[in-house]
């Protein structure tokens, strides 16, 4: 009995005795962690896109809350709407948001562009590349095995007749299929622009020609017929200027390959299509 | 065993007529492009220098045509940024270019200089400038330069018939090689299916100190570097060390035989010898062609194509790549090109992987390629690097071997890709 007891005391002041240590190194070695980042991690989109540039949702609420001046809005997917709640939270004034979505600077279906030979290999489109460019005539064209629609985190992207297509209205801008075009031929553009130059050849105009039907020939018709000087000719492929550019879509009209897209009707009819294949 | 169809070994390579026009691309070889000095409507010779070496990995560009140049154009090779290019209006006379005079070398530096100068490459494939590969750093200590003439893909018989039909040139390549870069010996390596060019160097070789010809089985790939290096000496270079670092030097024989010639004649790079072959070539045989040659040529040479040419093939089965179209050049490094009918041309269907090991089991770099593509399918870099997918040689032998057909060579190269953030 006696032996029962002093194995209880003994055990309990060891343990009164660890507690008041551990108490103690609670206190002194305390790290502190401000009580927002849990708040900034709520409202993040949580889905580690990387497109702040920081290491997931986590890494961008720590550098917000690491008081350097991130700007609160780095975080395309979250929209105007996270901006307003991240500022309240960091309680500084809520910046402009620069939203902008992704565009597929080409037109080449199956349809369009001509393919130079059968492709028999693994079907994404890394692996294509690696075969002189791809089945497409066209090295600098979609390759249509829809690299872009496995990394799309909000299925903005789907396939058409070889040709990837992007939902504005699902696409959160997180630039995840600019970096998985091998072509580099997705841009992020802002949501304002109203017509954008769908192609990416720097071939000249005859070649071009032989190609794909909507490839830009370098023609020029574009950069006379633009009121407001806008457009210029680079590596034999029409630029646009946003800085000046009205919006007029004088150049859609006259564009002779149809290159020259108005972005919202072209892309629109396309988004509820996507949803009619995607379900 | 899997057959080796050297149907073209016994063909004396011949020389075809020469082309209305070659397209020649300034980068044939790995390194910076050279630089193009001549424009359009500028009169070439055989032999005239149109590309200038642009940095130290770089190979000058010589013209195999006499004519006038007739446009600058964009070549698009297999994988890499379109380089720049010339198209040569041939005008069949083969004039050679005055300047063309043998340089007759006396020390290293003359000799590193003539290698430099003949526009020479790795010639089995590689493409390698040859004069920064034999360009030591100092204080190597050099045992062995192994010049490969293992040949080990089927149907390839170019370098076969170089050591047949130019044993005097290799001997005097190797000769040269010896004096100058001065290692304890000098093996030529030989697969065993080639007992024409085994008994002439031999012949050559015997009683001559520190060179000797080294007989292989005949085995893909016996000819890959660090196989061959393993199989003569017993040496293994590891990961992350070059070939001179455990004291070796592989070079192609065919390289060896355009030094000497060069050396000899001072008629630079600017032809080579292809085998055409495969089963929709109606008469496979070697052939001497121009650079810049279109594959086009080469195979109306060989009596054409039959109808039911399904696939052409720039290389060996194993290691080349399909091309689309008939208009790609010849190039410094094209060894062989395939055309295929029927089945050889038949794309497998893959099915699961079903564990067999086989592919693990012949790896010549003891790697896992099975592991690796479920590596890669998960997109796991850390574990591609666990796996070693960097020392891959990309031989072929995974997806050759795999009975279930997998495209595990095509994932290796996409992994390695992976793996450097490519």
């Amino acid at each position: 009995m006696n032996m029962i007891v002093i194995a209880i005391l003994s055990v309990t002041t060891i343990a009164a005795i660890l507690a008041a240590v551990l108490c103690i190194a609670s206190r002194v070695m305390a790290v502190e962690v401000d009580e927002r980042l849990q708040t900034i991690k709520d409202c993040l989109p949580g889905s580690n896109c990387g497109a702040c540039g920081y290491p997931g949702c986590e890494g961008y609420a720590v550098a917000l809350l690491s008081g350097d001046g991130i700007g609160a809005n780095l975080c395309p997917p979250g929209g105007a709407v996270l901006v307003a709640q991240l500022s309240e939270i960091l309680g500084v004034t809520a910046e402009n948001v620069a939203q902008s979505i992704a565009v597929v600077r080409c037109m080449g279906d199956r349809d369009a562009q001509q393919t130079k030979m059968e492709y028999k290999g693994i079907e994404t489109c890394k692996a294509a590349k690696q075969l002189f460019g791809g089945a497409g005539a066209c090295a600098f064209g979609c390759m249509g095995y829809g690299d872009c629609q496995v990394v799309c985190p909000s299925d903005a992207v789907c396939m058409e007749n070889g040709l990837a297509r992007i939902s504005p209205a699902r696409c959160t801008g997180c630039t995840l299929c600019v970096k998985a075009c091998p072509n580099q031929l997705i841009t992020m553009e802002s949501t304002s622009i109203a017509t954008a130059v769908l192609c990416n050849t720097i071939e000249k105009g005859a070649i071009v020609r032989k190609k794909c039907s909507y490839g830009c020939i370098a023609c020029g018709k574009c950069v006379r017929e633009c009121p407001s000087n806008s457009i210029i000719m680079k590596h034999n492929l029409a630029q646009i200027d946003y800085e000046t550019c009205t919006g007029c879509g004088r150049c859609v009209e006259v564009c002779i390959t149809h290159c020259i897209q108005p972005l919202r009707p072209i892309q629109e009819p396309v988004a509820m299509e996507s949803e009619a294949t995607l379900v | 065993m899997a057959p080796h169809r050297k149907h073209t070994a016994g063909c004396t390579p011949l020389a075809i007529p020469v082309p209305a026009e070659v397209h020649i691309p300034m980068s044939m070889h790995s390194g910076a492009p050279a630089n193009l000095i001549v424009g359009v409507g500028d009169s070439v010779t055989v032999g005239q220098l149109i590309g200038e070496a642009a940095t130290r990995v770089c190979s000058p560009v010589h013209a195999s045509v006499s004519g006038q140049i007739k446009r600058i154009d964009t070549y698009d090779p297999l994988t890499g940024a379109p380089a720049v290019s010339v198209r040569i209006a041939s005008d069949g006379e083969q004039t050679l270019w005055e300047g063309l005079t043998p340089s007759p070398v006396t020390n290293l530096a003359e000799f590193l200089a003539a290698v430099q100068a003949s526009g020479v490459v790795g010639l089995g494939g590689a493409g390698y400038p040859t004069a920064p590969k034999l360009t030591l750093k100092e204080g190597t200590k050099l045992d062995y330069i192994l010049i490969n003439g293992a040949e080990c893909e089927p149907y390839i018989t170019s370098d076969t018939r170089t050591m047949v039909d130019h044993t005097a040139d290799v001997w005097a390549g190797a000769l040269l090689l010896k004096e100058y870069l001065g290692p304890k010996n000098v093996v030529i390596c030989i697969e065993n299916n080639k007992p024409e060019a085994i008994q002439k160097l031999e012949a050559l070789c015997a009683g001559v100190q520190g060179m000797r010809v080294h007989v292989l089985p005949s085995l893909y790939p016996q000819g890959e570097r660090k196989v061959l290096v393993y199989n003569v000496t017993g040496r293994i270079v590891p990961e992350g060390a070059r070939l001179t670092d455990v004291g070796c030097i592989v070079i192609n024989c065919t390289t060896v035989a355009v030094i000497a010639q060069y050396i000899r004649t001072g008629l630079p790079l600017v032809s080579r010898c292809v085998t055409v072959d495969g089963s929709a070539v109606k008469h496979p045989q070697n052939v001497i062609a121009p650079i810049g040659t279109p594959i086009r040529n080469l195979f109306e040479f060989c009596g054409g194509l039959k109808d039911d040419v399904k696939k052409i093939i720039l290389g060996g089965p194993m290691m080349g790549a399909a091309v689309p179209s008939l208009d790609v050049p010849v190039v410094k490094v094209t060894s062989a090109i395939l055309a295929l009918s029927g089945r050889d041309a038949e794309a497998p269907t893959p099915s699961a992987c079903i564990k067999c090991g086989r592919c693990v089991a012949q790896c010549p770099m003891n790697l896992m390629p099975s592991f690796i593509e479920d590596a890669f399918e998960r997109k796991k870099v850390e574990l591609l690097r666990t796996h070693k997918v960097n020392l891959c040689v990309e031989c072929g032998c995974c997806a050759y071997l795999c009975p279930s057909k997998r495209p595990l060579a095509q994932v290796m190269t996409l992994s390695k890709k992976l793996l450097w953030g490519e």
